[in-house]
């Protein structure tokens, strides 16, 4: 069900902002400036025409070779009013980082640690931004486009609760 | 190991003066975690004062794999990352990439992938049921939750040939036809498992024993539940109906009849009751589904995109032809991006793909439900028991190949 309207809503509510905007397969698309995009994503969570109460998804692709490189992806939903809004942020390379927005959904905390991990692309305040699916010694961001699928990793010194214990928690 | 009592979460739960504050790893080979997982606890006794949960030791670098590969031999990886109901996987990566070539599918091809998604919808939940009863102490319930769950998964493997590692979808339809018979095998499946079910009822809903390690463990607010992106049957336990084949219908779910269960108190024990009243909705769909399928074909006619028949490939060079280019080079999907959600049996299952417009996807990014309750496993543990965890870990229904990929 393609929310009619919501686009042009959203380009009133924040003129001048919005970089570009589509629909494409029943849902709306809007290309954002990355300063811009905390304060714009607070409005969409809080304003009752847009009430976007959860982040579903947050990833990155690698377009190696474009500039900018990488293309972050918000999926929004909204679960009272039943629509979806997908935000792209551009990054480029030289300047790998966004602004967090694990204060705004709490999702965004483990889903920014996974973009930092797969993809190396920073989130500034983060409260804690760790690996989460590959460990602290890993070296490199497997899904980078220019990380070989067939590179090997070096051995991790073994860890002992005396002489090399766990970072603390 | 002492630490000290000076972490915010733990000072907020009014420390006894004269207690210790004892770090705990939990994981990642227990057994009561089916699924490699650790925890690091800070307990007060057996308070769990922090738990910070760590995932990824499963994760065998499933998105990295499927830029390697052509857009179908991507079907086989889906299979491992939800492996209980890997039928849904297939379904939800097929519908995003059939919507990005702009494809309609036959309509017996979409009655039969709604079926065999609700069959692995209820073996999703038998297990996640019977395993969390089980870990509670109701063995039992396990097994008669299991018996009912094979019944299924013989009948998953008279259509596909598989008992988990299905692969049953294609871009552009479904391997095969459903086997003869197959009607009338279903409704007699439904009525052992109905039987089950009355049964497991019967042994759990007065038992006290039950009630207690489920009724009030495990509780998170609704709108902590919303902002985790939680979805599934543990965003319904606290009373949010959003359910995607309701909010955002996909194959004929709007020609259906079914409820969305919702629970109200947002602890375990809703969570199991969720998730047994989406068993027999389930049944209720399939039931109806059964009504309408009439016969037909089961994938699109399109060279492009489906293998020709085998009599063409061995009997002209035209069928040889276009066997070896969609085998070497695959579908070629038109270049943009996607995102299409279908839901699996814990929550939203999302697909987020990217077509360069190659034979091979760009970027396959796939959104795991369970990923989102353990994120907020950390919460709901605050306060609770460490016997708690078990139950909670249970409820959430972590599957470690969907939830690491």
């Amino acid at each position: 069900m393609p929310e009619t309207g919501l686009l042009s809503k959203i380009e009133a509510a924040f003129p001048g902002k919005i970089l570009e905007h589509y629909s494409q397969y029943g849902y709306d698309v809007i290309v954002l400036n990355r300063d811009d995009a905390v304060a714009i994503f607070a409005t969409l969570r809080d304003h009752p025409d847009f009430a976007f109460n959860q982040l579903s998804d947050l990833t990155a692709t690698d377009f190696l070779g474009q500039e900018p490189r990488f293309e972050l992806m918000y999926q929004l939903n909204s679960l009272s009013l039943n629509h979806r809004l997908q935000v792209k942020i551009r990054v480029p390379e030289d300047a790998a980082w966004a602004h967090t927005v694990s204060s705004i959904w709490k999702s965004g905390d483990w889903l920014e640690r996974e973009v930092w991990d797969m993809f190396g692309i920073k989130f500034t305040d983060h409260p804690d931004l760790r690996r989460i699916l590959m460990y602290e010694e890993f070296k490199g961001h497997p899904l980078r486009k220019d990380y070989p699928v067939s590179k090997r990793q070096p051995l991790v010194e073994e860890r002992d609760p005396i002489t090399n214990p766990w970072p603390k928690r | 190991m002492a630490a000290t009592a000076t972490i915010p979460d733990v000072v907020e739960m009014e420390l006894d003066p004269t207690s210790e504050v004892m770090s705990l790893q939990m994981g990642p080979s227990h057994p009561a975690t089916h699924g490699t997982i650790k925890f690091w606890l800070k307990l007060d006794g057996e308070k769990i004062l922090n738990c910070d949960v760590e995932i990824g030791y499963l994760h065998r670098g499933f998105e990295k794999m499927c830029e390697q590969r052509t857009w179908n031999h991507v079907v086989p990886y889906t299979d491992r990352l939800n492996y209980i109901s890997p039928l849904i996987n297939n379904v939800g990566f097929a519908l995003a990439a059939e919507k990005m070539l702009d494809l309609e599918v036959p309509e017996r091809c979409q009655y039969i992938r709604m079926i065999m998604s609700e069959i692995s919808r209820m073996t999703d939940h038998f297990t996640c049921l019977g395993m969390g009863a089980a870990e509670a102490g109701a063995l039992s319930v396990a097994f008669y939750a299991l018996e009912a769950r094979e019944t299924l998964f013989d009948i998953v493997t008279a259509v596909t040939g598989a008992r988990l590692t299905v692969s049953y979808t294609r871009v552009g339809g479904v391997t095969q036809d459903l086997p003869e018979g197959f009607a009338d095998r279903i409704r007699g499946a439904f009525v052992d498992i109905r039987q089950v079910m009355a049964d497991c009822d019967a042994l759990l809903s007065k038992n006290r024993i039950f009630i207690e390690r489920m009724s009030g463990v495990g509780v998170i607010p609704a709108e902590d539940v919303v902002s985790y992106g939680v979805t599934g049957p543990l965003l319904r336990a606290c009373g949010v109906g959003y359910d995607v084949r309701k909010a955002y219908p996909y194959l004929f779910y709007d020609r259906v009849e079914f409820t969305v269960p919702t629970g109200t108190q947002g602890d375990n024990y809703d969570r199991f009751s969720v998730r047994f009243e989406e068993i027999r909705q389930s049944m209720r769909i399939i039931e109806q589904a059964l009504d309408q399928i009439r016969p037909g074909p089961v994938r699109v006619d399109d060279p492009r995109i489906t293998l020709p028949q085998k009599k063409d490939v061995y009997g002209n060079i035209e069928g040889l032809m276009n066997h070896f280019k969609l085998v070497i080079e695959g579908v070629r999907i038109p270049k943009g991006d996607i995102y299409q959600a279908v839901e699996g049996a814990n929550g939203e299952l999302g697909f987020y793909l990217v077509s360069d417009g190659s034979g091979r996807p760009y970027r396959v990014r796939v959104r795991p439900p369970c990923f989102f309750g353990m994120a907020a496993l950390g919460q709901m543990l605050k306060g609770c028991l460490i016997s708690d965890i078990i139950t909670t870990f249970g409820m959430i229904n972590m599957i470690g190949g969907e939830c690491d990929r």
